[in-house]
């Protein structure tokens, strides 16, 4: 495809010369544009005699270019194929300019769509638990078959992963703290240090983050996807409480593994630990003696208290995600995400409010 | 002594964000009719048939089914009513078996035995009786609006809503559910509600209909279909029967 530029009688000729296809539209598309719009102010030619084909991509760069010329533009010898798709691709109305973007969120509006968020969360808080009030009455919508796959699905499968990270961290706890410790001969405090770490803050945040990123999602996600496949719909119109059929038996699930969870992923931090030590010099006998020292019931009641109300609130949030799925599938995976970093936030947050709630109740 | 219509829809309204859908829409159905909403794309047939089976309240206007306010207070009539929606909706977790056991065992108290046997026997209904052990993924689009229908009429309820049965089936399929639903009302006296778009469905099936038009934002036409694509003078409606353009579209 060639573009040849003449001038004739005051007005400038652009002919074009070969088949101009999709191809050949890439080509042109710069130059015919600059020459067209090089020519603003006089009359523009687009000679067409050579023209064996075209496209709608070429009808279209023919178009831009009397566009972008601005001025009288005449197209000169097209064929009569080349004229009808040139008519065709006129007829199409041009599309309505894109609007104005919307103003970026005030700081009003960011606080009021936070605290709508806020209230609808308090709004399905209190639809779980009058579902909860109402489950006896409603005992066939609560499957336990449901409770029993979630469990295995959210527990039961994680525990290899549990294990495994229970196991790590408690090598790289004791590891990095048996460095500095040593400088000072408090090798042993490391069984202390870490055993206290483990059961009060690390035990249940990392069951959490484990129940978020592998079961939080999913249930997202399957709610989600219940919803775009109007599922739900179905379920509603069939007089069956979504809540009561599909989040209560996640939630019951979720707060029956969770503290199961965190004291596997205690004793697993706990063995990573002493393998550190041991291999350091420290006698077993020692270390278990100093975990039973420090350890205290209240710490792992607190510790698995705070692990069954992580999974509690990392099933609410995980099923309102995909309660509130949108419409199509990028709204399923959104509403994953949101349950995997929802779960996790709220998790941390729950975990200072009760850091200072242990704190002031002498825990 | 006149029988008491089914459903009463009366003046009723509906609005997106502001954006009208429709308004002053009124019709009733008769008990034993097969109903038919119709229009194009885009018009709001099943968001007006969202609004007959509870699940959207109107903006404007009522809406009663079986002589009860939809939206009237604690009214609940699930068990009166079955819906297919326009996917099928079974429940990917559960076979068909047990899609169809369900409402049988959220709404009676038969033994697990008794509603197995009802659940097939509503299968084999539709055609599938050698299909109960399947999964939905497993089945075709043909069969999983069929499943459906099995599953909306697990409770015998006498009415029944249909959203969009034959959408995206071939012919053959599609005319196999059109006999279906004239079975089913042969056989069992329900009365039918369907939403499509389909114009061999409409006349295959339609006692009466009400054609619904994006443009005018409510009902244009309502009568029998073969009449109204016979006779009716309205350019949209004519349209729509003879599969042509409007006359301010054709130019």
């Amino acid at each position: 495809m060639e573009l040849h530029t003449t001038d004739r009688d005051g007005a400038r000729i652009l002919s074009l010369h070969g088949a101009l296809d999709v191809a050949a539209t890439g080509h042109l598309w710069t130059p015919l544009l600059r020459a067209a719009r090089d020519a603003r102010g006089r009359p523009l030619v687009l000679d067409l005699a050579a023209v064996t084909a075209c496209d709608s991509a070429g009808a279209t760069l023919l178009i831009e270019a009397e566009r972008v010329h601005r001025g009288d533009t005449t197209t000169e010898a097209a064929a009569p194929h080349v004229a009808a798709i040139l008519a065709r691709l006129r007829a199409v109305a041009e599309p309505p300019p894109p609007g104005p973007p919307p103003p970026p969120l005030t700081w009003r509006e960011t606080i009021l769509a936070g605290l709508r968020q806020g209230s609808d969360g308090v709004v399905f808080l209190g639809e779980v638990s009058v579902a909860a009030l109402r489950a006896p009455r409603r005992a066939k919508m609560f499957r336990l078959p449901d409770l029993l796959r979630t469990a295995d699905q959210a527990g039961v499968q994680s525990i290899p992963l549990v294990l495994l990270l229970g196991v790590l961290i408690g090598l790289i706890l004791a590891f990095q703290s048996l460095i500095p410790m040593r400088q000072f001969g408090a090798d042993i405090y490391v069984a202390s240090l870490v055993s206290i770490g483990l059961v009060r803050e690390l035990g249940p945040l990392l069951a959490a983050v484990i129940l978020s990123g592998r079961s939080g999602s999913a249930f997202a996600a399957e709610i989600g996807t219940m919803k775009v496949n109007q599922e739900l719909d179905a379920l509603t119109v069939m007089g069956i409480d979504p809540v009561t059929m599909l989040v209560l038996p996640r939630l019951a699930a979720a707060l029956l593994v969770m503290p199961v969870m965190t004291i596997l992923l205690d004793l697993a931090g706990l063995l990573g630990m002493s393998l550190v030590l041991v291999g350091a010099g420290l006698p077993l006998a020692a270390i278990a003696h100093q975990v039973e020292a420090w350890v205290d019931p209240g710490s792992l009641y607190g510790g698995l208290f705070k692990a069954a109300i992580f999974g509690a609130a990392i099933a609410l949030i995980g099923c309102r995600a995909g309660l509130s799925t949108g419409v199509g599938p990028r709204a399923v995976g959104l509403s994953a995400t949101r349950a995997v970093v929802g779960g996790i936030v709220v998790s941390i947050v729950l975990d200072g409010v009760f850091a200072l709630m242990f704190y002031k109740l002498g825990i | 002594m006149t029988t008491p219509d089914i459903v009463q829809v009366d003046h009723v309204a509906q609005r997106f964000a502001g954006r009208l859908i429709y308004e002053n829409v009124s019709f009733t159905v008769a008990p034993g009719e097969i109903f038919v909403i119709l229009g194009g794309s885009g018009c709001g047939k099943s968001t007006l048939m969202r609004q007959m089976i509870g699940l959207l309240p109107p903006t404007a206007g009522t809406v009663a089914v079986l002589g009860r306010n939809m939206y009237g207070g604690a009214t609940d009539t699930t068990d009166h009513i079955g819906v297919m929606f326009q996917s099928g909706a079974l429940f990917g977790s559960m076979t068909l078996l047990e899609n169809v056991m369900l409402p049988l065992e959220m709404h009676t108290d038969l033994p697990a035995s008794a509603r197995a046997a009802i659940a097939r026997a509503k299968l084999g209904l539709v055609g599938l009786a050698d299909s109960t052990t399947l999964m939905p993924a497993e089945i075709s689009g043909g069969m999983a609006k069929r499943a459906a229908i099995a599953r909306a009429l697990a409770l015998d309820p006498p009415l029944l809503f249909l959203d969009e049965p034959s959408a995206g089936l071939d012919p053959v399929t599609s005319a196999g559910l059109d006999r279906l639903i004239l079975d089913l009302r042969h056989d069992l006296g329900a009365t039918f509600i369907v939403v499509t778009h389909e114009l061999p469905s409409i006349l295959a099936i339609a006692d009466r209909c009400v054609m619904l038009d994006r443009a005018a934002a409510g009902l244009i036409a309502e009568g029998n279909p073969r009449t109204l694509r016979d006779s009716s003078d309205i350019p949209l409606v004519r349209a729509f029967f003879h599969r042509d353009l409007p006359t301010h579209q054709a130019a």
